[in-house]
């Protein structure tokens, strides 16, 4: 069985597997409960300056977005920092991880954009013992309207002007955590690193609202009538958050920037996806709120399984492997040619593929009367949609044309040599260049 | 208190809690998660081969769809838009041969999206919250007598009175419903489900019912087709055929049809004596449900008889088992040959069978089963073809129902073409009706 230990900013954990700071990081109850089942390690809810906490509302937290048979695709919670006094939370840091020393205890801190008041929390954080800090970027819902959170991720400035401090107050790793409610992640990640960001982690929870009550026309969750947006996570932003971290991961600024990867992460297979777009690790929460904290069983196996069957004897063996071949669309090989092909042993005869290739594309399947579907390659443009909608996995596949065939559509030959858009006769830079 | 120990024909072998559970519902209703569970599973597939494999084509993926979108009111409509017995047809259609076995989801993992438990789910919800979902054209002035209340005529009086024409609907029996409520074994349909559903389907108005009326008796055709401006028959196979068998007038041999008749109008089943050695003589849904139901008053042996082989037996695999599981033997390739007893049945003689290419024969070999009660159970028969053509022992029709006399029309069981099934007389009924409109209004 593949050795999972993983080694993060020098923060080594039994396991790339955190929980992200959330509500099952809330406390010392949870996060024993959680290294007991497996954890490898937690960032500690998000802590704030000291003073009387933070206040939740009384009423609904999360909203909910269900896939077939109340499958739960995506969440949504309107809740806030942590709402227990700081001291308390300080202590039973300090007792977790005294008690836990193999596994890694991150602290999220959120704190008003003034360097006192990081000057303030950042001794007692370090006085816990723990591994590292978190800086909560990306929290959208109430305390961005008090300063704090993604209105400090959405200006790089002042991700840059809070991580100098951390840098100049602590001196253990600092990881910046990142708000996916921004235009171009890049940005603040590269202020991340320019202040000196050890890691950057992504994404926190994006705006939302996920579904409308009609009887009494207001958004859920619902306090009193009134809705708010709240942060959006679990596996429906999984490709969000993918798309992010690899912007991160294959900008000229940022590349090799360490990633603590976040965003829907359910299933190894998730926590493999992430890693091979560059994650050191991955942190999870949706996945235990939903399932609880048992899952860590099924991410450990199943990862071990998987890099055993690749001969990986690391998890740092294939961190990044896929991020050489994340590219923009304008180096695409547009000489590339392939064509749907259904496999009739497989085929159900739902008509699915026909029903979205015949309505909404490009006419390239035909229907037989007694419902054999076949592609019509004079037609197909291998645009996938029918492998997406079909119901049984593989039994449409897209089959490569090999050079020098003739490809039906165009009546064109398919081309052995690269081409791309930058030297396509069609693209207008090109003649310009010319 | 008898049991099924008790020599003889018996009441109350069982009892009347055990009875009571016993003829529960056949197939639960799904509970509104189970419905939106189920409703998950179809794929909405296009030109969906269920909805082609429907007698009565109801659009299923729509109305699946309908109620994993929380609208089982609409999907109800969508259903009683195409088939107007759709409660019915959700309970006793053989929908593994029908839509569920058409389902691309059996050829995919042999588990079919539970449309007829669907079905019922949108179709229960609907008949309980609205007193009848359709109102009626404006008058046209025209009337249609109906002779024969069961599946094919209801459907054909609907759509009739939908259309604006006014109705009566005759029907030999005291009640109306046909097999629906006379044939069906019991616990497919429960709680009066039959009576409850004719009064429903009334519920659209311009029908009047005249029951205790029979063609060729209290009705003649030409009588009919003189005081009506159209006539459809659907007078089912009222009569049953005989074994042809030495001792088949012994007392305890009866017409399986007329045992289910009796269940179904019983008031209490532990009044309702049975055999303690049952044997039924056929192969078809008729055999199961008297085998079934003889088993359930607690029977002590029940033996269904067929005389020739498993795969020919036309109730289909899902009733076979149904009748196993409930303690029922299937016996197979075995034909009667003599009953015997003193004054009443006491055992039935069979003898093997066998089919080499050339047709049934029989091997000469014998086996004696113990009897009290035999049901014939070989099929029914029309009562008068009512001076009409016939074509084999059916009335004679072609398109949409249309007999060899214009101005008549006919379907369901009694009239030739399509399977013996309540979904097949509520389709031929249906399209009856609209030929039978087009033809009044001149536009034919």
């Amino acid at each position: 069985m593949a050795d999972l230990t993983t080694e993060f900013l020098g923060i080594k954990s039994p396991n790339p597997f955190w929980l992200a700071s959330a509500p099952p990081t809330d406390k010392e109850y949870n996060v024993r409960r959680a290294f007991e089942a497996g954890w490898g390690g937690v960032v500690w809810k998000t802590l704030g300056a000291e003073g009387p906490p933070v206040v939740n509302v009384n009423g609904p937290r999360y909203g909910a977005i269900y896939g077939a048979d109340r499958r739960l695709l995506g969440l949504n919670n309107i809740e806030l920092i942590t709402d227990r006094d700081l001291q308390t939370n300080l202590d039973e840091i300090t007792r977790v991880k005294a008690d836990y020393p193999d596994r890694a205890i991150i602290v999220s801190i959120m704190v008003p954009c003034e360097e006192e008041a990081w000057k303030a929390i950042l001794p007692k954080v370090a006085a816990t013992g723990a591994d590292g800090i978190e800086l909560n970027f990306g929290c959208p819902h109430g305390m961005a309207e008090r300063g704090m959170g993604s209105a400090v991720g959405q200006v790089p400035e002042y991700i840059q002007m809070v991580t100098e401090w951390c840098k100049k107050y602590y001196d253990k790793p600092v990881i910046v955590k990142l708000t996916p409610n921004i235009t171009d992640v890049r940005k603040p990640a590269q202020a991340a690193k320019d202040g000196g960001a050890d890691a950057v982690s992504l994404i926190n929870t994006i705006n939302s609202i996920t579904s409308v009550d009609l009887d009494i026309m207001a958004p859920q969750p619902t306090i009193d009538g009134k809705g708010t947006h709240g942060g959006y996570c679990g596996p429906a932003v999984k490709p969000i958050a993918m798309s992010m971290v690899s912007e991160i991961a294959r900008d000229p600024g940022t590349h090799g920037l360490p990633i603590s990867g976040i965003g829907g992460v359910t299933t190894w297979r998730d926590a493999a996806e992430f890693m091979a777009l560059g994650c050191g690790n991955v942190q999870v929460c949706t996945a235990v709120m939903t399932y609880g904290f048992k899952i860590v069983e099924e991410l450990i196996s199943g990862l071990s399984q998987w890099m055993d069957e690749k001969g990986y004897t690391s998890t740092s063996d294939f961190v990044g492997m896929a991020v050489p071949n994340v590219t923009d669309w304008q180096y695409l090989n547009l000489n590339y040619v392939a064509k749907a092909k259904i496999n009739q042993d497989d085929c159900i005869k739902c008509g699915r593929c026909y029903a979205a290739c015949e309505d909404t594309s490009h006419q390239a399947i035909a229907m037989s009367d007694d419902r054999t579907f076949s592609v019509i390659d004079e037609e197909c443009v291998a645009c996938n949609l029918c492998v997406d909608v079909c119901p049984i996995e593989n039994c449409i596949t897209m089959e490569a044309m090999t050079p020098g065939e003739i490809d039906p559509r165009t009546g064109k030959v398919v081309e052995k040599d690269y081409g791309n858009w930058t030297t396509h006769p069609n693209n207008p830079a090109n003649f310009a260049a010319e | 208190m008898s049991s099924p120990m008790t020599p003889g024909i018996a009441a109350a072998r069982l009892p009347s809690e055990t009875v009571k559970t016993h003829f529960a519902d056949l197939h639960e209703p799904l509970a509104p998660h189970e419905a939106s569970v189920a409703a998950d599973r179809c794929y909405f597939c296009h030109d969906a081969p269920c909805m082609t494999a429907c007698p009565t084509s109801i659009d299923i993926p729509l109305f699946i769809r309908q109620i994993s979108t929380g609208t089982p009111e609409a999907a109800a409509k969508t259903i009683f838009d195409q088939n107007i017995l759709g409660g019915m047809c959700a309970r006793v259609c053989p929908t593994e041969e029908l839509c569920e076995q058409a389902c691309v989801r059996e050829a995919a993992e042999g588990k079919p999206v539970e449309i007829g438990r669907l079905q019922r789910h949108a179709t229960d919800i609907l008949m309980a919250k609205q007193s009848h979902p359709y109102n009626r054209a404006a008058s046209t002035g025209k009337t249609v007598a109906v002779v024969g209340a069961g599946p094919a005529g209801l459907a054909c009086a609907h759509r009739l009175a939908m259309q604006g024409h006014d109705i009566v609907m005759f029907d030999a029996l005291p009640k109306s419903g046909g097999l629906n409520e006379y044939g069906i074994a019991a616990y497919k349909s429960t709680d009066d489900f039959a009576a409850r559903e004719v009064d429903w389907l009334l519920g659209i108005g311009g029908i009047t019912v005249e029951n205790g009326k029979r063609l060729g008796a209290e009705l003649s055709l030409a009588q009919l087709q003189a005081d009506y401006d159209a006539v459809f028959l659907g007078v089912g196979l009222g009569g049953v055929n005989a074994l042809r068998t030495e001792g088949e007038d012994k007392n305890g041999v009866i017409d399986a049809v007329d045992f289910i008749k009796a269940l179904r109008q019983s008031t209490d089943l532990t009044k309702l004596p049975v055999g303690r050695d049952v044997v039924v003589i056929g192969g078809g849904m008729t055999a199961v449900d008297a085998a079934v139901q003889s088993k359930l008053l607690g029977a002590l042996n029940v033996t269904i008889a067929y005389r020739r082989d498993r795969d020919a037996m036309s109730a289909s695999p899902f009733e076979q088992d149904l009748a196993a599981s409930k303690g029922v033997r299937l016996l197979f390739n075995v034909q009667p040959v003599a009953v015997h007893g003193n004054g009443a049945v006491r055992e039935i003689e069979l003898e093997y069978t066998s089919d080499d290419g050339t047709g049934l024969k029989g091997t000469g070999e014998m086996i004696r089963l113990p009897a009290d009660q035999v049901f014939k159970a070989i099929g029914q028969t029309l009562t008068t073809d009512a001076g009409l053509e016939l074509s084999g022992r059916k009335i004679a029709v072609t398109g949409a129902g249309r007999t060899s006399v214009a101005g008549v029309w006919a379907g369901g069981d009694c009239a030739s073409g399509g399977d013996d099934l309540t979904v097949t007389a509520v389709a031929e009924g249906r399209d009856a009706a609209m030929d039978i409109h087009a033809t009044l209004m001149g536009s034919n």
